[in-house]
């Protein structure tokens, strides 16, 4: 990629002090992020993830390692600079972070104020904002009358206010039901394509990286283990620790213990086949399991969609004998369908 | 009862003496111990201007003034009183001293009721590009404000009892009239009643202040 990233990391560490040691939250991670997509930053609890995202708007300051802003280099400026180009930046967070003691729309004119506007101004761009996210009804209501849905939509009304190009999102939908999720992810979504804010979504959660992102990012123990377009790692993770994320958001292969409890009624070889974006793809898989004449025994698996294309696998138990098995297995091969027997 | 209301105007000083004394020591040290609980908080390690050499500095010091009772107070803070206020006697002597005092125990308050404001509502204000100055009036005080107020309210109480014990420095009020007229004379309905009024006197307070942080809380 070029120069014309927004969001550049180049080697950043972050290593806190703390009474049980030092402890590495990021550890030499380097990312750049393009003018108007939405990257999603995925790995389990712990993974330095928050820290990360923390690192873009200089809450925290990397231990190594320099952070770019566009051309505008993040961990050179003074504190009171960096509040300057904080200005320009959107972030809402998993439990909202609102404040108690204003309404939702003090909330939302708290960044314009930050910013020295004059209260005409404030009130005419909290409006727009407020109507923007679907609240203007509430302008009055205190958080506590809201409920997660909405007060996360005040959240992104008051990340958005100064007009920022780039909008972090630190797990912004973990703490909210399923259907809210999506209303919430939808209005992400309107953020990015009407307004053209870049996003960075950090999230251990499947369905807002298949809702929103383009590129997925993905961390395990303070490193970007693997990146790349959304299909790409979710259909074909080629290290270990994307591949052990991938498989247990996707959930479409059976874990040991799973694989232990089946093997009890199904003591024939097991087989997982992985996906392809083959047309009518389940009928080539049962047909060459029949052209040798092996029975195939659908007992685990799993097809979702991301970006329009299939991802998953399905496990199946193969009746016959060795060779005939073996044989019905290179055949899938010679299909370019990728497979591993379960053993 | 003939030589209370004998002595009735004397009480009604007493009433507007002890008043001085707390209104004025609850301004002085409300808003000392504001400044200072404002400190302890904000410069413990890890807090908005954590630095820990200040704060364990500010932690020492209203640890050691808070203990004192105040009646050692008033006679360890004297040399002080005397070079601020001119004399070592007197109303304005003992608002003196009480205020210092209740600036400490004000400060604890303060901090105890900073720290249950989330710490992500800070962040969201540092994340929008504000300062710490400005976090301090535009988030900290409005978020805590609640428990401030009940804090506050609390130390009103303290600084009433205090005010009584201000008596003994000639410090007049309540309390000094209650001793003098009352209990030295054996006159204990004259203790009575100005007990009854201390009591009617911290009732208000603390309605008021309930009254004032259901608001902020809104409750």
């Amino acid at each position: 990629m070029t120069g014309e990233a927004l969001v550049r990391l180049e080697g950043v560490s972050k290593v806190y002090d703390t009474p049980a040691g030092r402890r590495t939250a990021v550890d030499d991670v380097s990312l750049e992020v393009q003018a108007g997509e939405i990257l999603g930053v995925i790995g389990y609890s712990g993974a330095g993830k928050s820290t990360l995202v923390r690192l873009v708007n200089a809450l925290e300051l990397p231990t190594s390692g320099r952070v770019f802003i566009g051309a505008q280099e993040l961990t050179a400026l003074s504190e009171r600079d960096r509040r300057g180009v904080r200005q320009g930046i959107g972030m809402i967070f998993q439990q909202f972070n609102l404040f108690r003691s204003r309404t939702v729309a003090g909330n939302v004119a708290y960044p314009l104020r930050v910013a020295g506007l004059g209260k005409a101004e404030r009130d005419a761009r909290t409006a727009e904002l407020l109507d923007f996210v679907g609240l203007l009804d509430r302008a009055h209501s205190y958080p506590e009358q809201l409920s997660g849905g909405q007060k996360q939509r005040v959240g992104i009304a008051r990340a958005l206010a100064t007009n920022p190009r780039l909008l972090l999102a630190d797990e912004a939908t973990s703490a909210l039901d399923p259907e809210t999720t999506a209303d919430v992810l939808a209005l992400l979504k309107r953020v990015n394509r009407d307004l053209g804010v870049t996003i960075i979504v950090i999230t251990h959660e499947m369905d807002a990286i298949r809702a929103i992102a383009d590129r997925v990012a993905v961390m395990d123990g303070g490193r970007i283990v693997e990146s790349g377009p959304v299909y790409d790692v979710f259909a074909k993770p080629t290290t270990p620790a994307a591949a052990r994320f991938v498989r247990s958001v996707l959930q479409d292969r059976p874990s040991p213990e799973t694989l232990e409890r089946l093997r009890q009624s199904h003591p024939g070889r097991i087989a997982t086949v992985q996906v392809a974006e083959i047309p009518g793809f389940i009928g080539v898989v049962t047909s060459a399991f029949a052209e040798h004449g092996v029975t195939a025994d659908l007992i685990f698996g799993g097809i979702s969609e991301l970006q329009q294309r299939p991802v998953g696998a399905l496990t199946y138990e193969l009746a016959g004998d060795d060779a005939a098995i073996d044989a019905a297995l290179d055949g899938l091969s010679a299909r370019g369908i990728d497979w591993n027997e379960e053993r | 009862m003939d030589f209370f209301l004998s002595n009735i105007d004397v009480f009604v000083t007493a009433i507007g003496q002890t008043l001085y004394m707390v209104v004025i020591s609850i301004l002085i040290a409300g808003i000392l111990g504001l400044a200072l609980g404002i400190g302890l908080y904000v410069t413990r390690p890890g807090n908005l201007l954590g630095n820990r050499v200040t704060f364990t500095v500010l932690n020492v010091v209203v640890n050691i003034v808070r203990p004192i009772p105040f009646v050692i107070f008033i006679a360890a803070v004297s040399p002080l009183t005397s070079a601020v206020v001119g004399t070592t006697i007197g109303p304005n002597a003992a608002t003196f001293a009480l205020s210092l005092a209740a600036a400490f125990a004000v400060s604890r308050i303060v901090e105890q009721s900073l720290v249950g404001i989330e710490p992500g509502v800070i962040e969201a204000a540092r994340a929008v590009g504000a300062g710490p100055i400005r976090i301090i009036f535009t988030v900290l005080i409005p978020e805590g404000l609640g428990p401030l107020i009940l804090g506050y309210t609390f130390i009103f109480v303290g600084i009433v009892d205090m005010s009584a014990q201000a008596g003994l420095i000639g410090g007049g009020g309540l309390g000094d009239f209650a001793v003098t007229y009352g209990s030295q004379r054996y006159n204990w309905p004259v203790v009575y009643i100005t007990v009854a009024t201390i009591i009617v006197l911290v009732q208000l307070g603390q309605f008021g202040g309930n009254a004032l942080a259901r608001r902020a809380l809104r409750r």
